[in-house]
């Protein structure tokens, strides 16, 4: 039983970040801006919040601390989407460009700037927001264990997110127009939905969302940041396209991949997987065959945004 | 003259496509010189002196490195840039990059029974077939799946990474420095006197083969049925169907064209006796993201891609030896991202030079 719980902690720590940026990936794509740039709004906000964390760890602490970091991980990666979002929507410039320029700059720029602060390219921080127990809901029988211990607030954080995300885009007059936007732009223009602006604001939210994954992907696995995210950022990319762009399949993609990733990286900790003789590599390869398999499966009834990656222009039909 | 001159140069579309990469050049470096500036100026002026100069600092040898370092990634940037040609995204070209590597490799060192002559040729050739099957896989996954062949393709990277790793290990493993062992002198590339005339001992035949590989491309897209219907299901997909190109298969060569490049880039990194070694870590080789770089500043055009490698390359060396003045050789790759997405803006200099060529045009007709 113990393993179980084990290995629902740790999917926590790999789906959540992935269901983050997946919805900011999300929001972006169905308003009709391909956002290739994730990975690179992940690594700066990513480096911003450690960085805030690390210089302010020690003034305080806790749960503040990793809020407000929070706020600055979205703060920057927003503004770092706004690149994107001016090249793609004011300049119509190919987005497939602009987002692989921010995902070559952003690594560079962060080691940069770490090495002319601090000298050395990684930045340190101390981990004091690991909740062991949750006071009350730690003791429910099966859920406690699962969900409240072990655990950090960007859980519930990352979860909420996901809901809020969810009726945003399926049940508000502003998520119907974003929609709307990635579609057919030319229709929603003709009923004075201001297309460009809606565009604006969804890859805005998917930079906050792009940096707050940054920041939940580092913040539970490790006590430095080294300018990467391994890829987390394309990662999610499958995942939302894994998700067909709608929030309930991401949440669903996001676990299944976190739950394929814990085995990969936790099978050791799993006393009848240790056994067998499959090798380390195998299992790291594990989630990415699945995935490839499940979409094989899957992909014949696609329904991208029809208009996603296609500048907006006034003038076509 | 100086004014028809311009106009000339402006009427054509490569000419404007031409002026909008390099004024995309021109505002990469100046922000790499701002960025240089801000971190230390006092170094900021022959650093960035060194950036310029690049590989030519170094006289022969640095021109030498230029190509040596040029190689892999004017493989990977007609990789990409070929697949972008049919309307494809190779975001895996590196995955194809390391199969490659890993084949050639594989052959050097298990293959010697292959006479000197030979044993080169069989491994490249082993290279491009690795490359060429993992390019396989997304192809086909996109042709009768329609899985989207950037997920396909990032999946297959990580997958041949993993597995090249787990070969290694298995096979070739150098297990005091985690890396492949050392390959057969007769699988080595030849030098064909080149390390002679530029003074390195890295550079080898493997320039030669990456310019006859841009040559063939180009003939290919350019002057071959085949590299016209590529283009044309690039452009429009449902046209060339109107037109009853067959998607499907077309689709599917494109990315085993891509593949077999990123491949062959692969082979011929390692292949080249220049101490470099299989690495056995998890990192994607960062010359399949190098290889996009290259292809969108090369405009996805073979000679394009020659040139943008080239220049890419030349960056690099003089990243390598701005560590002089104690900055991080990162800044290069600040500048490269600053000139690509200037790139993007190639639209915009476009419409903004024709506006200036109509109004000249307007003051002559008016004269």
């Amino acid at each position: 039983m113990n393993t179980l719980y084990f290995v629902a902690q740790q999917t926590m720590f790999f789906a959540i970040p992935l269901l983050i940026v997946a919805l900011g990936g999300m929001f972006s794509e169905r308003s009709g801006v391909v956002n290739i740039a994730l990975e690179g709004i992940m690594v700066i906000g990513a480096f911003a919040s450690i960085s805030f964390i690390s210089f302010f760890g020690d003034k305080m602490s806790g749960q503040m601390l990793l809020i407000l970091a929070i706020l600055v991980a979205g703060l920057i990666g927003a503004v770092f989407a706004l690149l994107h979002a001016f090249a793609s929507i004011n300049l119509k410039a190919d987005q497939t460009i602009s987002g692989t320029a921010l995902n070559m700059f952003a690594p560079a720029f962060c080691i940069f700037v770490a090495r002319m602060i601090q000298g050395v390219q990684q930045v340190q921080f101390k981990d004091t927001f690991h909740i062991a127990k949750v006071p009350f809901l730690g003791d429910i029988p099966v859920l406690g264990p699962i969900l409240f211990q072990n655990c950090y607030i960007t859980t519930y954080i990352g979860i909420a997110i996901a809901i809020i995300a969810g009726i945003v885009i399926n049940h508000t007059k502003y998520g119907l127009r974003l929609r709307a936007c990635g579609e057919y732009p030319q229709a929603a223009d003709s009923v004075g939905i201001n297309v460009y602006k809606i565009r604006y604001s969804a890859v805005i939210i998917s930079g906050i969302l792009g940096g707050i994954g940054g920041l939940v992907f580092v913040v539970p696995t490790s006590t430095n940041f080294n300018a990467t995210v391994a890829g987390y950022g394309f990662l999610a990319m499958a995942v939302l396209i894994f998700g067909q762009w709608r929030t309930k399949r991401i949440f669903f993609a996001a676990f299944f991949f976190g739950i394929m990733k814990t085995f990969a990286a936790a099978y050791s900790g799993i006393p009848f997987l240790k056994t067998l003789p499959i090798s380390n590599e195998v299992y790291k390869m594990i989630p990415y065959i699945v995935t490839l398999i499940v979409l094989s499966f899957f992909s014949k009834s696609s329904q991208a945004p029809k208009a996603s990656g296609v500048p907006y222009d006034k003038g076509t039909r | 003259m100086k004014s028809r001159f311009k106009l000339n140069i402006l009427r054509s579309s490569w000419g404007i496509s031409l002026i909008s990469a390099i004024a995309a050049i021109l505002i990469g470096l100046l922000f790499g010189f701002i960025i240089l500036l801000i971190s230390n100026a006092k170094e900021a002026v022959p650093g960035f002196i060194a950036i310029l100069q690049g590989g030519f600092a170094d006289g022969a040898k640095g021109v030498g490195d230029v190509l040596y370092n040029a190689i892999p990634i004017i493989l990977t940037g007609l990789s990409v840039g070929f697949a972008f040609k049919t309307g494809l995204f190779n975001i895996g070209s590196s995955g194809q990059f390391t199969m490659g590597a890993f084949a050639a490799i594989f052959i050097g060192i298990k293959w010697t029974f292959l006479p000197g002559h030979l044993h080169w040729i069989v491994a490249l050739i082993g290279a491009l077939a690795a490359g060429a099957l993992w390019g396989l896989l997304p192809g086909i996954l996109k042709a009768f799946y329609n899985v989207h062949e950037v997920i396909s393709s990032i999946m297959m990277n990580y997958i041949g990474m993993y597995m090249v790793n787990m070969l290694i290990v298995d096979h070739i493993h150098d297990k005091i420095k985690n890396q492949s062992l050392p390959v057969a002198k007769t699988a080595i590339l030849p030098k064909a006197g080149l390390d002679k005339l530029f003074e390195t001992n890295n550079l080898n035949i493997g320039i030669l083969i990456a310019i006859l590989a841009v040559i063939v491309i180009f003939i290919i897209l350019q002057k071959t049925t085949f590299g016209y219907e590529l283009k044309a299901c690039g452009l429009s997909p449902t046209a060339s169907k109107y037109a009853g190109i067959n998607a499907k298969r077309n689709i599917i060569l494109s990315m085993v064209i891509a593949g077999a490049l990123s491949g062959l880039g692969g082979g011929l990194l390692y292949l080249a006796g220049s101490g470099k070694y299989l690495q056995v870590v998890d990192i994607l080789a960062p010359q399949g993201f190098n290889g996009i770089s290259v292809a969108l500043l090369g405009m996805s055009h073979p000679i394009g891609i020659l040139f943008a490698g080239l220049f890419i390359a030349h960056l690099t060396v003089g990243g390598v030896n701005i560590q002089l003045y104690s900055f991080v050789p990162e800044v290069i790759d600040i500048i490269i991202a600053v000139i690509i997405y200037c790139g993007a803006f190639a639209l915009l200099f476009k419409s903004i030079i024709t506006k200036f060529h109509k109004r000249v045009t307007k003051e002559e007709a008016g004269k």
